[in-house]
């Protein structure tokens, strides 16, 4: 899509023209179910990442979000299949890049952070040798450098017991601090770009403010660019610069945080910040009230098999959605929006 | 420690148990060492009566095994008709070859078994990989003893190395070096046996558990970081799998063990198995009874081994042991 | 107000009486010596019935150990459970049987309370065989009805729980606890697995179930948003410990105790808590 120029004022279109460091266009993958059959996971998604930005995707199970994450540095299952669009990354295409070159770049230039704390980690090596292990791929040489360097990030992740902690075992460490390990493989080697498949969704509230602080001050720190994938569109708000909403494969809207959190366009967006208990301090409210829901499931099989995704579900549906898929149309500059309402 | 107290335990109960079992059924089987002399015309019945009260054949069961014990804290286990000694000296001799071989082909068999595993494994379902599967499957249905004469045959054939004994003839007068020579190429016909015979049953066990924990989500993640590939196979995905495969290391120790009395039967090593066939057709009680007992104590200890490994390797375990 | 007279309960038996619970654990060190870990602290409550307390804590606050001490799943070192005005601590074997089909459990992940082997109709049949009161017409008819209750369709019982969604999974497990007819259902991080939408689902279906069977929960949670929003009391666990007591609206407005507001500032808002701008 080309923009106006005279949008060009907007402090955030300034940004739009520096050289993004992750550009996705039009990413397709599917997985091959039993048979040759393919069902699609991800349907057409573009974003750009700014450096030192942190973009956060929010979308529920079944939305395609875990795949985006394995598809950025091609670790997908057996499986899928990337049937279309590109990662650009430094100038260079990782869809089209052979698997010394990928990696090279995985926890190089690209780290990912994974779901499970208690399952990323390998359980019979110690912590400090597993960060030290990611060092040491990536050309660190020396013994008296890897350790040096391994000490450092530690210090940097665990101001605390920095080497109690190092020389621990995985089983021997709570949640929280498995995360933080994992944190400090994905940035040990200083990576432009993490990202972060729902990092805190099974930690509890508190240590997950405790994971976001920590990125938040590593984002200062290094200047990270972030990915940050979760189902909680709560985590996002004070964290996330860009919000980019999928549902079923698709992005329904994609926008600034304060504008897309505060000022959801989609019926999806909006319907699901509203099925989220709210947390007022007002006496009396809501007591026995009901929540909002969102009606129906995004299950594969009950996904229409022409027009908008998210029509059987939508409240403010139209006869135009049955017909033909939306595309993203623009409410500003940077904030985009997948529905007929919106389209001129 | 507790884990270790424990296992020791467990290894001492083995092994009397074993002693006590091995007791009872050579005194079910039919027949003593001094039966056959009862039929030598020239020997005198008188001769052989003082014989069996001499060496106490005619006791109740508790007592022998209680005169037989003590003759093991002696150091002796019990007295061997046809050799005319105590028992344990012959069995030590003995046992440190049946050793030899069995340590030396465990550890072959395994320094191929890793890597040949480990290398199928992440091939899994290719073509390679059926190929080593077929392999396998041929060599494991093929049994041990055809598999010995197989090798015997070529080895015979081709002259280029001995067929038996553990020893050239001239053995004493070579230098050291040409010592180890001679044993080495003495060697090499029953540890090929040897080797063969359990390649397979640990290839497959070998590539099973890789390939189990080969989707495991920490590995994902280690590829995620960059970590190379052999790396991840040998330094992430092996670990990750050996606990099964230690358990299993013991278990080799003990197939090592009673298919080499068979190869050493068959290639005539100086080892246990022939001593111990010989023992049996002559009803030579103690060395039956000792020879058995070496080879419990061999497995048991190899089982204690494996322990100690296993605990040694996954720090869960020294966890859990610990906090009992 | 509604709450304070439910949660008070003048008039009302409690359904559920907690009194002076204790459960200790006793670790060994690497060096030996016996290290004592109290998992609950004396923690004393009373549920109403029809009414639902929330227990909100961090993770090892002793939650769920509360949980599986009044599923009889564990036996607490000391205190009392009353139960209908029975204590089931000291109930033998059969007798206890007997309560703990009154008492359900559901848990985070129902994917691993659940017979993968088994079909969605012979995970909800099992608990009215077992029970052997019913004819397979009279079976059948109940599993329908639980079915429909818990907003389940009928073509889902040929399917393992394993082929059904996050949601629908919860829904069965659901399902299969109320067959039994229980009084008191404990929800054990019922919702946490569940995505946001999903969620608020589930949530509305266990209020609906208790306007219309009057059932009593113990939402056993660490997030104190849900728990505001679906209990008519909240009681915040802290090392084992009951800190702080009292219906949603005084914990959210005058929280007493640090470990209260620590929890509270965790709680994570959407658009930096301007709820107005939702409501366009």
């Amino acid at each position: 899509m080309i923009l106006p120029q005279h949008e060009l004022e907007d402090g955030r279109k300034q940004v739009q023209r520096m050289t993004a460091i992750l550009e996705i266009h039009d990413l397709h993958v599917s997985y091959r179910s039993s048979g040759s059959e393919l069902s699609p996971a991800l349907k057409g998604v573009s974003f750009r990442l700014m450096p030192g930005e942190i973009m956060g995707v929010l979308g529920e199970s079944g939305s395609g979000k875990s795949t985006l994450a394995g598809s950025l540095v091609r670790l997908l299952p057996g499986n899928a299949l990337v049937t279309g669009g590109t990662v650009q990354f430094e100038g260079k295409d990782l869809l089209q890049a052979n698997p010394d070159e990928l990696q090279a770049i995985r926890g190089r230039h690209i780290s990912l952070i994974f779901q499970e704390p208690s399952l990323a980690l390998h359980p019979t090596i110690r912590v400090g040798e597993q960060v030290r292990q990611v060092l040491a791929a990536h050309g660190s040489r020396g013994k008296r450098t890897l350790n040096e360097r391994t000490r450092q990030i530690f210090a940097e992740i665990f101001p605390e017991e920095t080497d109690r902690i190092s020389r621990s075992y995985p089983h021997q460490l709570s949640g929280g601090q498995r995360q933080r390990v994992l944190i400090a493989q994905a940035i040990a080697c200083g990576p432009s770009v993490v990202v972060a498949d729902e990092p805190t969704a099974s930690l509890d509230p508190t240590t997950q403010m405790e994971i976001l602080g920590v990125f938040r001050r590593l984002r200062e720190r290094l200047g990270l660019a972030m990915i940050f994938i979760t189902h909680n569109p709560a985590l996002l708000s004070d964290f996330a610069d860009h919000v980019l909403v999928l549902y079923a494969g698709e992005v329904a809207e994609c926008g600034p945080a304060e504008s897309v959190l505060g000022l959801p366009r989609h019926p999806y967006t909006k319907a699901l910040f509203q099925s989220t208990p709210a947390v007022s301090g007002k006496p009396g409210t809501g007591r026995k009230a009901k929540l909002p829901v969102i009606l129906g499931d995004s299950s594969r099989s009950s996904l229409p098999i022409r027009g908008c995704c998210f029509e059987p579900r939508c409240t403010e549906r139209m006869e135009i959605c049955k017909e033909r898929e939306p595309s993203p149309a623009n409410l500003s500059v940077s904030h985009t929006v997948s529905c007929f309402k919106y389209e001129s | 420690m507790r884990y270790l107290v424990r296992r020791l335990g467990h290894a001492f109960f083995l092994l009397a148990g074993a002693s006590v079992l091995a007791f009872l059924f050579t005194a079910l089987a039919p027949g003593t060492y001094f039966d056959e002399m009862r039929l030598n015309p020239q020997i005198a019945p008188e001769t052989v009566a003082a014989l069996r009260a001499q060496y106490g054949v005619d006791k109740p069961l508790p007592l022998r095994y209680a005169s037989w014990l003590n003759s093991v804290l002696h150091g002796d286990m019990g007295f061997s008709f046809a050799y005319n000694g105590p028992v344990a000296p012959l069995l030590v001799v003995r046992a440190r070859n049946t050793l030899l071989l069995t340590i030396t082909s465990t550890l072959f068999a395994w320094a191929i078994a890793l890597p040949l595993g480990v290398w199928s494994a992440e091939r899994l379902g290719r073509l390679s990989d059926r190929l080593l599967s077929w392999g396998t499957a041929v060599l494991l249905v093929i049994p041990d003893l055809a598999l010995a004469l197989g090798l015997l045959i070529v080895a015979v054939r081709s002259g280029s190395f001995p067929t038996g004994g553990m020893a050239s003839v001239d053995f004493e007068t070579l230098s050291p070096a040409n010592k180890l020579r001679d044993l080495a190429l003495h060697m090499i016909l029953p540890v090929t046996a040897l080797v063969l015979s359990t390649l397979p049953l640990l290839v497959r066990h070998v590539r099973a558990s890789v390939a189990d924990v080969l989707d495991a989500p920490f590995l994902l993640a280690a590829l995620g970081h960059g970590i190379p590939k052999r790396t991840l196979l040998y330094r992430y995905a092996l670990p990750a799998a050996a606990n099964p495969l230690i358990s299993l290391f013991g278990f080799s120790i003990g197939v090592l063990l009673s298919g080499s009395l068979l190869i050493e039967v068959v290639m005539s090593w100086p080892g246990l198995g022939p001593l111990l066939l010989e023992a049996i057709l002559a009803r030579d009680l103690y060395v039956v009874i000792g020879g058995m007992l070496f080879s419990t104590f061999f497995l048991v200890g190899g089982n204690l081994f494996a322990d100690m490994l296993l605990y040694w390797a996954d720090p869960r375990i020294r966890a859990e042991s610990n906090a009992r | 107000m509604k709450v304070e007279a439910t949660a008070t309960g003048k008039n009302v038996h409690p359904l559920l009486k907690v009194e002076n619970l204790v459960k200790r654990y006793t670790k060994r060190s690497l060096a030996g010596t016996p290290e004592e870990l109290l998992a609950l602290d004396s923690v004393s409550f009373t549920i109403s019935p029809g009414t639902t307390l929330a227990v909100v804590g961090e993770s090892g606050s002793g939650k769920s150990t509360l949980a599986n001490c009044l599923a009889c799943l564990e036996s607490p070192t000391s205190g009392n459970i009353w139960f209908e005005g029975k204590d089931i601590v000291k109930l033998e074997e059969r007798a206890c049987r007997q309560v703990r089909r009154q008492i359900q459990l559901i848990f985070q992940d129902p994917a691993s309370s659940l017979n993968p082997r088994w079909s969605a109709f012979e995970v909800l049949v099992e608990p009215l065989i077992l029970q052997r009161k019913f004819n397979r017409e009279e079976i059948k008819k109940r599993v329908n009805y639980w079915l429909g209750r818990v907003g389940l369709s009928q073509d889902i019982v040929g399917r393992s729980p394993m082929e059904l969604s996050g949601g629908q999974r919860q829904r069965l497990a659901i399902a299969r606890a109320l067959t039994l007819e229980p009084k008191l259902l404990i929800l054990d991080e019922a919702l946490s697995a569940l995505d946001c939408s999903v969620q608020a689902q589930i949530a509305n279906l266990l209020m609906e179930l208790q306007g219309s069977l009057g059932m009593t929960y113990l939402f056993i949670t660490h997030d104190l948003a849900m728990a505001a929003h679906f209990a008519d009391e909240i009681a915040v666990m802290d090392r084992g410990r009951i800190v702080e007591q009292g219906p949603p609206n005084k914990i959210f407005i005058q929280p007493e105790q640090e470990t209260t507001r620590r929890l509270l500032a965790a709680v994570p808002r959407i658009g930096r808590g301007d709820q107005s701008a939702l409501e366009r």
